[in-house]
């Protein structure tokens, strides 16, 4: 691949801690090589700043290859920047031109609060699984693996929602900050199991309540979510969240 | 004396005899006993639901902002298990004997064969809990073939299976969240072991958003914390992987077995420039298909698809006919160094081979038309068929690669190159997966116990899950069973402001240092050193020098170093700084331990020890044992051997030919 050298101006979100007032700052890179990640530039910045004697930029990442879900900036407007199904470990700079400014911030949502710069506390999404995220089995309780054959349509499809790696961007992306598309992907993944069938209804209930009460919006099917997902997770799972909830609200009548 | 509590009896019953025998705790007494589980991938997150819904309570903790982000998330190829689905001859005997053997016979047989016989429970209990595994038509779960086998036994979903088997793992822990039974500590670091007359007791961790010392007590504490690849610097392994938790432990006096195991997998993409910060796997399922190979002549500049058939050589269906492509890693890689150090590697650098899917995907095509029946249609129609089907395989692979490079793989062959992935090497356990600490466990990649010199793929998620789901629930209950008495410590205790006044002041320390050079540039040359002198290929006369400049490095690092920021505060580079102290000590001990085993087996290839054809040379009559290392004081170890038994398996020279 051919590759050159550019250089960017860096604008970047600056915060102390959850308590300080946050603000841009300005920073030149010089000599970036078009074959770097994005994290990479990061990384390159950072030294820089070592280097100067001033606090390098927090942010969170750990594999670098778009599945653990824990990098997440958003840039220049976008949750993990201008490509599509992709997330920020795996931008790289030939996405950017010679003298481009890109401007660099937190996921921005009241559930998900700053913890110093471009490190957001996404807590909330592990407490929506614990709400009702899962199939109730001990284990030791289960029987052969192949006792209960899944029609694979059905089996693809659940696999399609299970990709969702839990990084938050369909709530940075959307102007409600709302966590459908993260629920909606757990709920469709053991929704259409049949494994997931006696949790079902309550799985629904539980999880939207848990949902509301973090301080998530309401959806109102603007679709920002669905296009800025790294994983592709689509809106019709939303829509058949939607169609769970109905059914449940309907029969949990107690 | 190491006893690895081996139970008596035939092979294949030891286990069935342990459960049957082991000493059990009430479900009064589980309530009052804590367990502390550090480390929430497989291994950690597997045990700690487990041990959750058994009624003990637990504690867990990582250093990601999240359990369900342990590096077991990006394991991509799948998950071996003998259920012999495919009819194909698989036996949990067989699967016991390809990993013996893969391991090249430095492996302990009673630990394995447990791992083949609870391999297939594996299985079933993750479709239980809603994993969404590959299916057949029928509607029944498919396998794939993996390296070092014969048969289909590995299980997968698409290229992540790792992220569908821990979010299963992760779901059923957040079920014990809920239930009260485990409390999570997220963004915690583990950073000593505290014990009590003896016994591991608790640990002291780091809140890393605050930057405040902690302590927690536990009646046992399982150490879940991953492999150590990183000392490499450049690895497949996730950025934050790092030895840490398992350096502490040994620091505390748990023994390091086998520490110079490594296992460096051949097909990763290769190193783009020195800003490189990590190194991209690409899934050895993708050796199913993908034909390796390198140009005849030296120096070849043209482009792949550009070299006609004839001159390419297909090195490893040349050298190895018998499993061609699907030799197992260490064999694969060596091969791959050898053309590329013999002036035959391809691309910029030179340091890469090619894997190429042109041959799968005509293959493909063509079964597509038959399939479906199409007759007469264009060549570009077949290769476009045969291209769905290889996606529909690898997309996302295909895809990760094409972010990378900025090539289009469906189009030439992909370039590859080995890399650092797996430790082989660990916390020396028993067969209870017990240190030689008491009450202190080691569990998954942390530990030391199934593969010997080299693991076979897709045999790492299963021996987490093993020693989570189904191990650990017996041989915990055997060792808490005579702790009921003992009553849970106040953190008041001394032992708990000793170790945290040791971790204050270590910590202390390399805040005031306040040298000039970044823990990242540090880090870099630790791994040069490693990479160049303990890598693929070894020899006396380097490590002697790695060993000297690495003692070097840590005087340089411990006078030298910056680190920015301040200690009560979430302080990225601090905590980085704490891991590459770790790995610069380790790195000394598996030189060492390099040094020390003077043969080749599996990863470990010491140029003074093979055949005249470049294989690998084992010396069963001197090092048929486990190194556990003992730390006496810096840079001081005492080895001892545990010496291994083989009963039932005849070692003999690893043949893939
Ligand atoms: C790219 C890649 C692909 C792979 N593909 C496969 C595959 O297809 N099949 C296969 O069988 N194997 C594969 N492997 C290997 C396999 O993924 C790992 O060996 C396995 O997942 C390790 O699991 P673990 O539970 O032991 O540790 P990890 O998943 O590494 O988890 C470690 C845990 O410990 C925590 N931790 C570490 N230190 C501390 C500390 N000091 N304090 C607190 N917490 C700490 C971390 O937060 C984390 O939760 C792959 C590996 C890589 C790198
Ligand atoms: S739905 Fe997509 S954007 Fe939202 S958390 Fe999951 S992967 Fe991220
Ligand atoms: S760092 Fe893991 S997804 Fe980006």
């Amino acid at each position: 691949m051919e590759h050159t050298s550019i250089n960017v101006n860096l604008k970047v979100w600056r915060q102390k801690n959850n308590q300080a007032k946050g603000e841009f700052k300005m920073y030149k890179l010089e000599d970036v090589s078009t074959e770097m990640s994005f994290l990479e530039m990061f990384d390159v910045l950072n030294e820089q700043l070592i280097n100067d004697g001033e606090d390098p930029v927090a942010f969170d990442h750990d594999c670098r290859e778009g599945i653990c879900g824990m990098c997440s900036m958003y840039i220049n407007g976008k949750p993990h920047g201008p490509w599509q199904a992709n997330t920020t470990c795996q931008l790289h700079m030939r996405a950017f031109k010679n003298g481009d400014t890109i401007v660099v911030e937190p996921w921005r949502a009241n559930a998900f609060p700053v913890i110093k710069d471009l490190t957001v506390d996404r807590t909330a999404f592990d407490r929506i699984i614990q709400a009702g995220g899962y199939i109730s089995v001990n284990t030791g309780n289960a029987v052969d693996g192949n006792s209960l054959p899944i029609n694979k349509d059905k089996a693809d499809a659940s696999f399609a929602a299970a990709m969702c790696i839990g990084c938050g961007a369909c709530v940075a992306a959307c102007k409600n900050s709302s966590a459908m598309l993260f629920l909606s992907a757990k709920v469709s993944h053991l929704a259409l199991l049949p494994q997931g069938e006696p949790e079902r209804h309550s799985r629904v209930v539980n999880m939207i309540a848990q949902m509301d009460k973090e301080g998530f919006g309401a959806c109102t099917n603007t679709g920002a979510c669905e296009a800025t997902c790294p994983k592709e997770i689509s809106l019709s799972n939303i829509a058949r969240l939607n169609k769970e909830y109905l059914t449940a609200s309907l029969v949990s009548d107690k | 004396m190491l006893d690895s509590k081996i139970p008596a009896g035939k092979l294949d019953e030891k286990w069935v005899d342990y459960k049957g025998h082991c000493k059990l705790v009430n479900p009064a007494n589980k309530r009052k006993l804590e367990v502390i589980v550090v480390g929430t991938g497989l291994a950690g997150a597997s045990a700690a639901a487990s041990l959750g819904e058994m009624g003990y309570k637990v504690k867990a903790f990582c250093f990601q902002d999240s359990p369900r982000r342990a590096h077991s998330i990006a394991a991509q190829g799948g998950i071996n298990a003998a259920k012999n689905y495919q009819n194909d001859g698989d036996s949990t005997f067989r699967l016991f004997y390809d990993t013996i053997k893969g391991g090249d016979y430095r492996a302990r047989e009673a630990n394995v064969h447990r791992l083949a016989e609870v391999s297939a429970n594996i299985i079933d209990q993750c479709v239980a809990q809603g994993v969404p595994f590959a299916r057949e038509y029928g509607g029944l779960l498919s396998n794939r073939s993996f390296g070092g086998t014969q048969v289909q036994r590995t299980f997968y979903a698409a290229g992540q299976t790792g992220q569908q088997l821990l979010i299963g793992a992760y779901q059923a822990l957040e079920r014990q969240v809920a239930l009260g039974n485990v409390t999570m500590y997220a963004r915690h670091e583990m950073l000593e072991v505290v014990k009590v007359d003896g016994k591991a007791r608790g640990i002291i961790a780091r809140d890393l958003v605050g930057g405040k010392l902690e302590r927690h007590f536990g009646h046992a504490v399982l150490l879940c914390t991953g492999g150590y690849g990183n000392v490499f610097y450049l690895s497949t392994n996730a950025m934050g992987s790092n030895v840490t938790a398992a350096w502490k432990a040994h620091k505390a006096g748990a023994y390091f077995a086998n520490p110079c195991f490594t296992q460096i997998h051949p097909t990763c993409i290769p190193v783009s420039g020195d800003h490189q910060s990590k190194l991209t796997l690409m899934s050895e399922s993708l050796r199913n298909d993908g034909r390796i190979w390198v140009p005849k002549k030296q120096g070849d500049n043209r482009k792949s698809i550009d070299i006609p058939e004839e001159e390419r050589d297909y090195y490893l269906e040349r050298r190895y006919p018998a499993f061609g492509n699907l030799v197992p890693r260490d064999v694969a890689s060596r091969a791959a160094k050898e053309r590329c150090d013999a002036g035959y590697g391809v691309g910029s650098s030179k340091q890469a081979v090619y894997l190429d899917f042109a041959a799968a995907i005509q293959r493909y095509g063509k079964g597509e038309v038959s399939k479906r029946n199409l007759g007469n249609i264009s060549a570009a129609e077949i290769t476009q068929l045969g291209k769905d089907v290889v996606k529909e395989k690898y997309g996302n692979l295909f895809d990760m690669y094409e972010k990378i490079t900025g090539e289009n793989p469906y189009e030439m062959a992909m370039r590859i190159y080995p890399a650092v992935h797996y430790t082989m090497g660990g916390l020396w356990v028993d067969y209870e997966l017990m240190t030689n600490v008491q009450g202190l466990y080691a569990l998954g990649e942390a530990n030391f116990s199934d593969h010997g010199a080299n693991r076979l793929g897709a045999s790492a998620l299963m021996q987490g899950l093993a020693d989570g789901y189904f191990v650990i629930p017996y041989t915990l209950g055997n060792y808490l069973a005579d702790e009921i008495y003992a009553k849970a410590l106040e953190t008041s205790h001394p032992a708990f402001e000793e170790a945290e006044k040791k971790t204050a002041d270590r910590i202390n320390t390399l805040m005031n240092i306040k040298g000039k050079q970044s823990v990242e540039s540090l880090h870099k040359r630790l791994g040069k050193i490693m990479w160049e002198k303990c890598g693929m290929a070894r020899n006396a006369e380097g490590l002697k020098e790695a060993i000297a400049e690495i003692q070097a490095l840590k005087k340089e690092f411990w006078s030298d170093v910056r680190i920015p920021g301040e200690i009560a505060s979430f302080n990225p580079e601090l905590d980085k700084a704490g891991r590459v102290a770790d790995f610069i000590e380790l790195g000394e001990l598996m030189c060492k331990d390099a040094l020390a085993r003077e043969e080749s087996c599996g990863g470990h290839f010491r140029e003074e020890h093979q055949t005249e054809e470049g294989e690998a040379e084992r010396h069963d009559d001197k090092f048929m044992y486990v190194s556990a290392w003992e730390l006496k004081g810096e840079s001081e170890w005492e080895l001892h051997k545990e010496v291994l038994n083989y009963e039932v398996i005849k070692p003999s020279a690893r043949n893939y030919k």
